[in-house]
């Protein structure tokens, strides 16, 4: 039998957050430290859209001046991911910083290979929010995990003295300052933020377009308290982001039973033990979206789950299993609504199942984009230009 | 404390690893209690499989966060160190176990398990990292975990045929990228010189490169060999 989804949502719709409940707010502890003197809080500008909080804490998302915390696993192999997230902020008249001073969070191999120690994982990211601070752009990061583990890293920091001391110590050797942002932002809680600004530059229709949306575990459920959840979306009992997104573009967003599950990426496994993550994206994803929500496209918000969702779906086709719907981020599916090219920035190339089908559906040709890609790359080829660059792009 | 206090663990011999005195077992655990980490991530366990149910791990493999987070509760040191042989490889860490109702935290009392026994340099550490140095390495010394020129097809051909079209085409498709980080091959991102000396201060100062030695050596001795010459071409002593 399967579950009710829509009847049980149905009955919690009407949530109203009582305002006596909240939750601490970590600000209060940050704010502490700063007037104590032992830390610099990096604050937001005045220009920010507020969004709510798992239990109802009000977070400032900045809308410009943005230092890009990129993500190793969308640079190097979904680079389409992070060149949309520029893409829109250019589209939207934002300006960005994108850092060569910025190392990877290295939680993806803490998570799978526990090489490191709190202590240096505290350095790494510090380092990565001193380099942020010297520039004078907030941080935003591109990484569901590197977000997840910063907030970890920041509950720790703000608990315990002693690492502090020991993070401080090994910051004076590289002469950067103890410096925590006031807010940590992922990228999607930025496009959530953005919805609405997105929307207004849609210029492809999305209405006949189904989408399941796969949420990534180290964005919600590391530090839960400090993720969007708006009453206004899934009545507050799911993570409002991505899902706010599609809906703000006119897409239907399906539901399925697995929602909660993880992808099945492991950290580990999706390197040296991938039997595991095929297995559980194909069965525990791909293949209870097809069944009860029969998507065009799985949309989510983390290098991982793209990862896990799209590369797997090769290897259980080949076993006769039910998949085959494409994936990317939401930040490619916005970038397309609002006009990007498909491989010049969304760089759908990169990308295993095939998504072909899906940009028909939504009218866009892909003969002709593809053959556009073709001409620039010969143009490179050629020695005419070294790189394609924005403004090939933005022509 | 006594001997074989566990009513539930399997004797070495059955699990198939090498057995060492009691006190050693005993002596893990207390490195396990003594992560600063450890008093939020266990506040006893109510046994009721919650955990179990929001994991991935335990759909795939004979494994389950609630036998850690019992074990740890009880302090069962033979049990715990049985799961350190293999069941804590298994976690996925993807943290769904977090909606524990006690507040407990198994997936990271596994990181931390994990992080002890490469501390010490156990046989199955060693095993479940056999074919990961060369990850370890990349983000260690370059600064970013995976590079684009990691998508070969002998590498992933589980991936289908769409690695090998990056893989051929690799050098052109990097420079297909607008943002001018992106133009790289052998890292995600385009990261400054001084940018990864910061990055080598931590290794060595945190202690982090002195773990790696305890699971390979070899990959230490190069790992060592490359931050150390970086750091005295800038006149810095470690
Ligand atoms: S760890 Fe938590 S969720 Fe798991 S069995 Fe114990 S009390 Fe239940
Ligand atoms: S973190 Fe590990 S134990 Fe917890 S739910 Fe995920 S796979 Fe299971």
């Amino acid at each position: 039998m399967s579950i009710p989804m829509d009847a049980l949502l149905k009955k919690k719709e009407k949530f109203v957050r009582e305002p006596d409940r909240r939750s601490e707010d970590f600000h209060e502890q940050l704010f502490d430290l700063e007037a104590k003197g032992e830390i610099i809080v990096q604050r937001t500008s005045d220009d920010v859209v507020e969004v709510p909080t798992k239990y109802g804490n009000t977070k400032k998302i900045q809308r410009g001046h943005l230092w890009h915390h990129k993500s190793c696993g969308q640079c190097g192999h979904i680079p389409g991911y992070s060149t949309s997230i520029f893409w829109i902020m250019r589209k939207l008249g934002y300006d960005y910083n994108d850092p060569r001073d910025q190392t990877s969070c290295t939680a993806w191999n803490y998570y799978a290979s526990a090489t490191s120690n709190q202590a240096a994982q505290a350095a790494v990211a510090l380092r990565n929010f001193a380099a942020a601070y010297e520039t004078g752009y907030f941080p935003l990061i591109h990484c569901g995990t590197s977000f997840g583990h910063y907030k970890e890293v920041r509950s720790e920091l703000l608990r315990e003295k002693h690492l502090r001391d020991e993070v401080r110590r090994v910051l004076d050797k590289l002469g950067k300052p103890l410096v925590i942002p006031e807010e940590i932002v992922h990228y999607s809680e930025y496009l959530y933020a953005m919805r609405d600004e997105i929307a207004q530059k849609q210029v492809v229709n999305f209405d006949n377009i189904a989408v399941t949306v796969h949420p990534a575990c180290h964005y919600y459920k590391l530090v839960e308290g400090d993720a969007i959840f708006d009453p206004e979306v899934y009545g507050g009992q799911r993570t409002a982001v991505v899902t706010g997104v599609a809906e703000a573009l006119g897409a239907e967003v399906k539901n399925y039973s697995t929602w909660f599950d993880c992808c099945g990426f492991g950290f580990r496994h999706i390197l040296v033990q991938r039997d595991f993550t095929r297995s559980f994206a194909s069965q525990r994803k791909i293949e209870i979206m097809k069944e009860e929500a029969n998507p065009d496209v799985v949309l989510t918000h983390d290098t991982g789950c793209v990862t896990a969702l799209d590369k797997s779906q090769f290897a259980a086709r080949a076993h006769d299993r039910n998949v085959g719907v494409p994936v990317m981020s939401e930040a490619q599916f916005a970038a397309l609504a609002m006009g990007a090219h498909p491989y010049k920035v969304c760089q759908l190339h990169w990308h295993s199942t095939n998504y072909r089908p899906l940009l028909e559906k939504m009218g866009i040709d892909w003969r002709k984009a593809w053959s556009e890609f073709e001409d620039e790359m010969k143009r490179l080829e050629r020695g005419e230009q070294e790189f394609l660059t924005w403004a090939d792009v933005d022509a | 404390m006594e001997t074989n206090s566990s009513a539930l663990y399997k004797a070495p011999s059955v699990s198939g690893y090498a057995d060492v005195p009691y006190e050693e077992k005993v002596k893990f655990f207390q490195d396990v209690q003594a992560d600063a980490r450890f008093p939020d991530y266990i506040y006893g366990c109510y046994e009721c499989g919650i955990c179990v149910a929001a994991c991935p791990s335990a759909r795939f493999y004979d494994f389950s966060p609630r036998r850690v987070a019992q074990a740890i509760a009880r302090q069962d040191v033979e049990l715990i160190y049985q799961q350190v042989q293999e069941d804590i490889w298994e976690c996925s860490q993807c943290f769904s176990c977090l909606r524990c109702p006690r507040g407990n935290n198994p997936g990271g009392l596994i990181t931390i398990m994990r992080e002890v026994s490469v501390n010490k340099g156990l046989g199955a550490a060693k095993e479940a990292l056999e074919g990961y140095s060369r990850i370890i390495y990349k983000i260690m010394s370059t600064g970013t975990q995976v590079s684009p020129d990691m998508l070969q097809p002998d590498a992933f051909p589980d991936w289908g045929p769409e690695v090998k079209d990056v893989s051929d085409n690799l050098a052109l498709w990097r420079k297909m990228l607008p943002p001018e980080t992106h133009h790289t091959t052998s890292t995600g991102w385009d990261v400054a010189d001084r940018t990864l000396i910061e990055l080598y201060l931590i290794w060595f100062e945190t202690g982090a490169l002195n773990m790696i030695k305890e699971v390979d050596e070899g990959l230490h001795m190069i790992l060592e060999e490359v931050m150390e010459e970086r750091l005295e071409e800038e006149g810095i002593e470690i």
